[in-house]
């Protein structure tokens, strides 16, 4: 986890350094911020420049998720594989020694076993049940799939054991402490981008809604904040983000906590969205929403005027749930954020990558994404399964899921309950 | 997780010299020994037979004082796998703090406590709910507590994660941030090898105190007979990583540890106490069908075995065919967790993680190919010996998390119609 201590100059060999300067076009303006002494973007003479910048690849950004989205579940989930194995690379390079590195060969082969090995035993878990309805009509299929599920946690432990040993006998003398921090910043990566990953996956699978209204919230979030930083922006927030105001924090919250009531109401009314997958297949979707997403009428109280074209509103009940979700957006999931440039300033470096112009790599624009994706998925599972699942669509579960057997299993837990 | 990498003279910084200084042998210092023929081995260590009168005498109060909480029960394992766990992350969290930043920083340690015990609350809430649900039962009130705290366990305990990183970055102090991101990688590791093992051992632990006891002795076995056999029999050096371990004490232990497993697995498994799974949180006797694994097999002995063999028939449990694998797998696999160790310890210039016990070490010393075995031991547990599916443990958890008490009662009742209509149907 350590990188050279040297000053930025052109002649070190690591070129994320010279990313310092790639915030403008190809330019290198090098006296605008340290000039005044101050680094809040409302200053910088170039920020038009930057801001176009930003606009057009956010467009294109926008424009491959909505794509993707038109498209279904299954492309979501492979859009997401992409993403993760892009940000395991861009942290798997950060911190590495070419020096060291050198003297190791095969070292980062190791680092994509364990990524395989973790990609093999997440996906396994939360898509086992998905997998297992898409493949009930062939018996050869069906076998083979429910024996490799039966096994999994085997399989998975047997490779990362693999890896370890793999592990300890590459251990050269001289470079051990290289290799144990190599190997801990392994697992640290891994455990950070396969968790959010997971639970985003898992998400998708339960409707496309409790995907795509948190991963909005963030971006509407960070959108408005840059705007509002851009134009009002003044007192500092946080000395981690010199770029970060209080107006622009503020205002970000006002507007996603409005967009998240918003949001809701126009996302919850497409079926496309709502509807659970529960198998892998990818053709269109048809079944009842449940109660969250059945319209309320509320009418609008007297004083409101004539002309006003509404009388009343209509709430759907999930808007509730996702005023909570923008909550947590806006003041929370920054702090994400905080914690990925605390982590770029201790390790000096600008950005975690360079795919995107102006924006920097993947990490960069997932670092709030990820604090969002993990609440959204507990907040499912504690606040909106309880109030869907009743005991009619347990019992359902367990006579379409369960074979016989595994139904007087579960009848005898569940009597040790009642003794 | 830095350490300063200059060579570990007596010289550096002060806060560290404990660990560096040699802890071999009771309080002398025999620095010549190993230096003068340049070898490790411990055969030709001349204060060997003092070393292993100290290492002879812990182990025997160590095995004394384990045998005696398991003869206590369950639940006072559980709490001896607590104690462990605490003291472990205690060791590893002092390990690579440094005391000059630590005084800039006050409260950090803190933080690291908060984690520890966020995971507690987590790890030991997923693995015990059902039994606390099914120990709880006859008070009204209670239940009603415990099916609340079941029902919101994933979001305090996520609300408590996310409240010491938010601690974290608001305690973030310029100049500082290596220091201090470093120090939350590690916390974050100890932690999850901390608790990964020590969570499967009391999910395996309330399966049957057999499925806890077999790995672990198996392990003590492997280490023991490793130790006597190189030090009667070790010449040749087995990894550079670990310069006292030996071809000859890695192959004798082996053999040992897997007739051994055959064995003890059969002694062990005709006490109920040691093989009924517990299915709530007391404490008395258990009386219950172990189930066919532990059912004997009587197995005639062959013709060609000579007459003064005095038993004709052997009686076999089945599960000691399982216990051979596990015997396979902790000598030939489990000893990379002592490598692991080894090679960390060797990379950060210390001599043993911890001084608790005199003649071995800290705990997490005693501790480190236990933890290999205990992950390895549930997951064969759960994946041969328990055939049970994710689905049911998924749909249990539906019903404990999302029913209410009423409506558990309701869908037992529901089921218990269908599954007698089914056979019902059948006959």
């Amino acid at each position: 986890m350590q990188k050279s201590k040297s000053p930025p100059l052109p002649s070190t060999p690591t070129g994320r350094i010279r990313h310092r300067r790639r915030w403008h076009s190809h330019e290198v303006v090098p006296d605008v911020s340290k000039l005044n002494g101050s680094l809040l973007l409302v200053n910088d003479q170039n920020k038009y420049r930057s801001m176009r910048i930003r606009t057009f690849s956010s467009l294109w950004m926008l424009g491959s998720v909505i794509l993707i989205l038109y498209l279904g579940h299954l492309y979501i989930c492979a859009m997401v594989v992409v993403i993760q194995i892009f940000m395991a690379s861009e942290l798997f390079h950060l911190l590495r020694r070419a020096h060291e590195d050198k003297r190791l060969p095969g070292f980062k082969f190791i680092n994509w076993h364990f990524f395989f090995t973790a990609m093999l035993y997440v996906y396994g878990r939360i898509l086992s049940q998905q997998l297992v309805n898409t493949v009930t009509s062939d018996k050869f299929f069906y076998k083979l799939l429910s024996g490799l599920i039966k096994y999994q946690m085997v399989i998975c432990y047997f490779a990362y054991i693999a890896g370890m040993m793999w592990f300890i006998l590459s251990l050269k003398k001289k470079m051990y402490k290289y290799q144990f921090g190599q190997y801990a910043w392994t697992h640290m990566i891994l455990i950070v981008v396969f968790v959010q990953s997971s639970f985003t996956v898992a998400n998708i699978f339960e409707g496309i809604f409790w995907f795509l209204l948190p991963a909005s919230l963030i971006a509407v979030n960070d959108v408005v904040a840059y705007f509002c930083g851009f134009f009002f922006g003044k007192t500092p927030l946080i000395k981690l983000s010199p770029k970060k105001t209080r107006e622009g924090f503020i205002g970000a919250s006002v507007a996603t906590i409005l967009s998240a009531f918003l949001l809701a109401n126009i996302l919850g009314r497409f079926q496309w969205l709502t509807c659970p997958r529960k198998d892998l297949s990818t053709g269109w979707l048809q079944c009842d929403p449940g109660p969250l997403f059945k319209p309320e009428y509320y009418p609008l109280p007297a004083w409101i005027p004539q002309w006003f074209p509404w009388k009343e509103i209509s709430v759907l009940p999930v808007q509730w749930h996702a005023l909570c979700l923008g909550l947590f957006a806006s003041i929370i999931a920054p702090f994400g954020g905080f914690f990925a440039s605390g982590f770029k300033r201790a390790f000096k470096i600008k950005d975690f990558g360079d795919i995107i112009p102006g924006h920097g790599g993947f990490t960069d624009r997932m670092d709030c994404q990820m604090v969002m994706a993990i609440f959204a998925y507990i907040y499912h599972q504690s606040f909106i399964i309880p109030q869907t699942n009743t005991v009619e669509m347990i019992l359902d579960q367990i006579i379409r899921n369960l074979s016989f057997e595994d139904q007087e299993v579960l009848y005898l837990k569940l009597g040790q309950i009642f003794q | 997780m830095q350490k300063d990498n200059d060579s570990g003279g007596p010289s550096t910084h002060g806060g560290l010299t404990g660990r560096l200084r040699r802890r071999r042998g009771s309080n002398e210092v025999p620095s010549e020994v190993d230096k003068a023929n340049g070898s490790h081995l411990l055969v030709d260590d001349r204060n060997k037979y003092k070393s292993m009168l100290i290492r002879i005498y812990s182990s025997v109060w160590m095995i004394g004082g384990f045998a005696f909480i398991i003869y206590m029960g369950h639940l006072y394992i559980w709490a001896m796998v607590v104690v462990i766990q605490i003291f472990m992350a205690r060791e590893l969290f002092n390990l690579l703090r440094r005391s000059h930043e630590d005084r800039r920083l006050p409260g950090f340690r803190l933080l690291n406590w908060h984690f520890f015990f966020t995971a507690m609350l987590f790890v030991y809430g997923r693995i015990l709910n059902q039994r606390l649900a099914n120990t709880v039962t006859s008070d009204k009130f209670l239940h009603k507590l415990v099916t609340g705290f079941i029902k919101y366990h994933m979001v305090t305990c996520y609300f408590l994660y996310i409240a010491g990183f938010m601690w974290f970055i608001l305690t973030l102090k310029k100049k500082m941030y290596k220091y201090q991101f470093g120090q939350y990688a590690w916390t974050h590791m100890i932690l999850i090898v901390v608790f990964t093992q020590s969570s499967f051992t009391v999910a395996n632990i309330f399966e049957g105190i057999f499925w806890f006891l077999l790995p672990a002795s198996l392990i003590v076995i492997n280490d023991i007979a490793a130790y006597f056999f190189g030090f009667f029999l070790g010449r040749t050096p087995l990894i550079k990583i670990s310069p006292k371990k030996t071809w000859e004490g890695f192959i004798g232990a082996s053999f040992a540890t897997i007739v051994s497993a055959f064995v003890l697995a059969n002694i062990l498994g005709r006490f109920q106490w040691l093989t009924c799974p517990r299915k709530d949180l007391s404490t008395g006797w258990l009386h219950c069908d172990p189930g066919p694994l532990f059912k004997p097999y009587y197995f005639t002995v062959p013709q060609w075995f000579p007459q003064w063999f005095p038993w004709r028939e052997i009686s076999v449990l089945p599960v000691q065919w399982h216990a051979v694998a596990l015997g396979l797998f902790s000598s030939i696999i489990a000893p990379f967790g002592g490598f692991f160790a080894s090679g960390f310890k060797r990379a950060f210039k210390i001599k043993d993680f911890g001084d608790s016990i005199p003649g071995h070490g800290g705990i997490t010393d005693r501790m480190d190919c236990q933890m290999v075995m205990a992950v390895f031991a549930y997951i064969y547990h759960q994946s041969f010996i328990v055939s049970q599916s994710v689905s049911i443990e998924a749909i249990m958890d539906q019903i404990l998390m999302n029913l209410t008490f009423e409506e558990q009662r309701a869908l037992f009742m529901k089921l218990e119609k269908i599954i007698q209509e089914r056979q019902f149907g059948e006959s």
